[in-house]
């Protein structure tokens, strides 16, 4: 399967059409879709007519655009003009959308064809996609396992080779975790480094737009052309997207790189052998193994369920089928709300406004939102002290490698700690990206994930960089 | 940090969350967030004394724009996505009436 550096350059330079390309993706979508389940929608006839137009522009001399030709998938919660998105939910299945996210158009004007909308757990809730609406995604590496989420779907699109690179959201783990299960490279950037307008709202303070690929340097690439600051989004860091492909090749050496030694339990020894083999081929790239102490992570999980389930009882309190998505008729307004509410979302959504609600309600907002804001203060605060010491930081991205369907559906704590390694990174802000390193059990992907502070994507992608030599 | 959550407080929420949960559901839902709030007691042991809140990761501050026209939504594509629309306006059931 072609990189998409690979076609960027093919297409920019004539050897290959952007059709030809597409074509080649439309192939595979067409032979495995109908098993993977990546997509809730695959817009081929928009894409042939934008792969023909920019093919027309090339050939009429016109300067190629810094993704042209290749194929991305977005996942269903990133909002299309005129072409439905679903967050992979009954309550705004057949929406579409009057107006494009802006990573949309930046994608669109750097000359990316978007082959379709991709599957997620309802409104990206959840580990495993088991949550949408519309059935399952399966992992391409293994179709009785789950390919991880909420952005099952983007992961399983590229790993299947449906697309090039895709799009997915990041709120608590759900770009790096389907990544690491899936085998491919996931990127959560700093929050504020890419814009959210258009991303229809999870959790407003944690949740991130960033890329799938193939490769680091694919995933540096496209990070380039949709970061940087949009005054749409309120809370987009007001400065220029940073150059990342240019560290790609500087390496590791004279580096500071943490290794947690309070890390949380639970993680299956096949990942933490695969993590002490990264720390090795670090140590042997020149870089320095640092002992850093996160004391306050093993209370991430309670922080971030309290804070996500709070901000998303708030974000989908629009959900009453007024002003979009389906409405179930009653006698009077409240009737309609409860009903309309009732029978659109999902049992995790409603478990989540639930659990939201209650955290934010009189009475009890103290003891529970409250401390949880605190809990997020005392996280940040670890990791400011760990980064005095080190430029990055390694853990695994997720505790196992891809688990079977309806393992953990009946119980919602272990679902959720499949993100106890994710999780810090948003509470904290800062970026963090998952790459494969090596086979795990029953010789599925492991993912390694490098964490590093607040717009320290460089440091990041060197060592992201480095592991994948070596790996 | 708190007693445990009862029914009765799951149905208060549940209406304040415009969801009408089946009493099956209701149970259901009672336990599982029961559960839920046990494990989050493990915060109860932390010393939380004089620590800020944190409510957002990246401080940005008075984030405003200069107060000229810009181009906004096309009115029949917004309203034409709404489950009832009428004259330019969203449609609702009547708002009197109803019992909270």
């Amino acid at each position: 399967m072609k990189k998409l550096v690979e076609i960027v350059a093919a297409v920019g330079g004539g050897s290959l059409t952007a059709t030809s390309v597409l074509e080649e993706h439309l192939d595979r979508i067409k032979a495995r879709e109908g098993e993977i389940h990546a997509f809730n929608l695959v817009t081929a006839e928009q894409a042939r007519t934008d792969a023909a137009k920019i093919d027309a522009d090339i050939k009429a001399g016109k300067s190629a655009g810094p993704l042209a030709g290749v194929p991305i998938a977005l996942k269903d919660n990133m909002c299309t003009r005129g072409i439905e998105t679903t967050c992979s939910s009954k309550i705004l299945q057949g929406w579409k959308p009057p107006y494009d996210a802006t990573v949309v158009g930046k994608l669109r004007a750097a000359g990316a064809v978007v082959v379709g909308k991709t599957n997620l757990d309802e409104f990206a809730m959840g580990s495993s996609t088991e949550n949408s609406a519309f059935g399952p995604t399966k992992n391409p590496l293994d179709v009785s396992r789950v390919p991880g989420g909420s952005s099952g779907g983007s992961a399983a699109a590229v790993s299947a080779g449906f697309a090039a690179a895709s799009l997915g959201s990041d709120t608590g783990g759900s770009i790096r975790q389907p990544a690491a299960l899936c085998g491919v490279v996931g990127v959560k950037p700093t929050y504020g480094t890419v814009s959210r307008y258009g991303l229809v709202a999870f959790a407003s303070s944690l949740d991130q737009i960033g890329p799938f690929t193939q490769d680091v340097r694919d995933a540096a690439t496209l990070l380039e052309v949709i970061a940087g600051h949009d005054p749409l989004d309120s809370t987009s860091i007001p400065q220029p997207a940073a150059s990342l492909v240019s560290v790609l090749d500087h390496g590791v050496k004279g580096m500071r790189i943490g290794r947690v030694t309070d890390l949380p339990e639970g993680c299956e020894p096949d990942v933490l052998a695969r993590l002490e083999a990264a720390f090795d081929a670090m140590r042997d790239a020149g870089a320095t193994i640092v002992d850093v102490k996160l004391p306050s992570l093993q209370y991430c999980l309670t922080a971030y369920y309290l804070i996500a389930p709070a901000e998303a009882s708030s974000n989908l309190a629009r959900y009453d089928g007024v002003r979009y998505g389906n409405r179930v008729d009653a006698p009077d307004l409240n009737a309609m709300y409860a009903a309309t509410r009732e029978s659109g979302f999902g049992e995790e959504v409603k478990r989540r406004i639930m659990l939201g609600t209650y955290a934010l309600s009189a009475g009890y907002f103290d003891a529970y939102y409250g401390k949880a804001l605190k809990v997020r203060r005392l996280i940040a605060d670890d990791f400011a002290s760990a980064y005095a010491k080190v430029d990055a930081i390694l853990t695994p991205t997720s505790p196992s490698v891809a688990f079977k369907f309806g393992s953990k559906t009946d119980n919602p704590l272990a679902m959720y700690l499949c993100d106890v390694f994710t999780i810090p990174t948003n509470l904290a802000g800062h970026p963090a990206m998952s790459v494969p390193f090596g086979l795990g059990a029953d010789s599925m992907p492991v993912g390694i994930q490098v964490l590093a502070t607040t717009l320290g994507e460089q440091s990041m992608f060197k060592v992201a960089a480095e592991l994948e030599r070596a790996s | 940090m708190t007693e445990k959550i009862s029914q009765e407080t799951v149905i208060k929420v549940s209406r304040l969350a415009r969801l009408s949960l089946s009493p099956e559901q209701a149970e259901k839902m009672t336990a599982q967030l029961a559960g839920m709030l046990e494990h989050f007691r493990d915060i109860d042991a932390l010393d939380l004394a004089g620590v800020e809140p944190m409510t957002q990761p990246y401080p940005i501050k008075n984030v405003l724009r200069e107060d000229v026209e810009v181009e906004s939504l096309n009115r029949e594509e917004v309203l034409g996505q709404a489950p009832a629309a009428e004259s330019g306006r969203f449609r609702v059931p009547p708002t009197i009436g109803f019992d909270v």
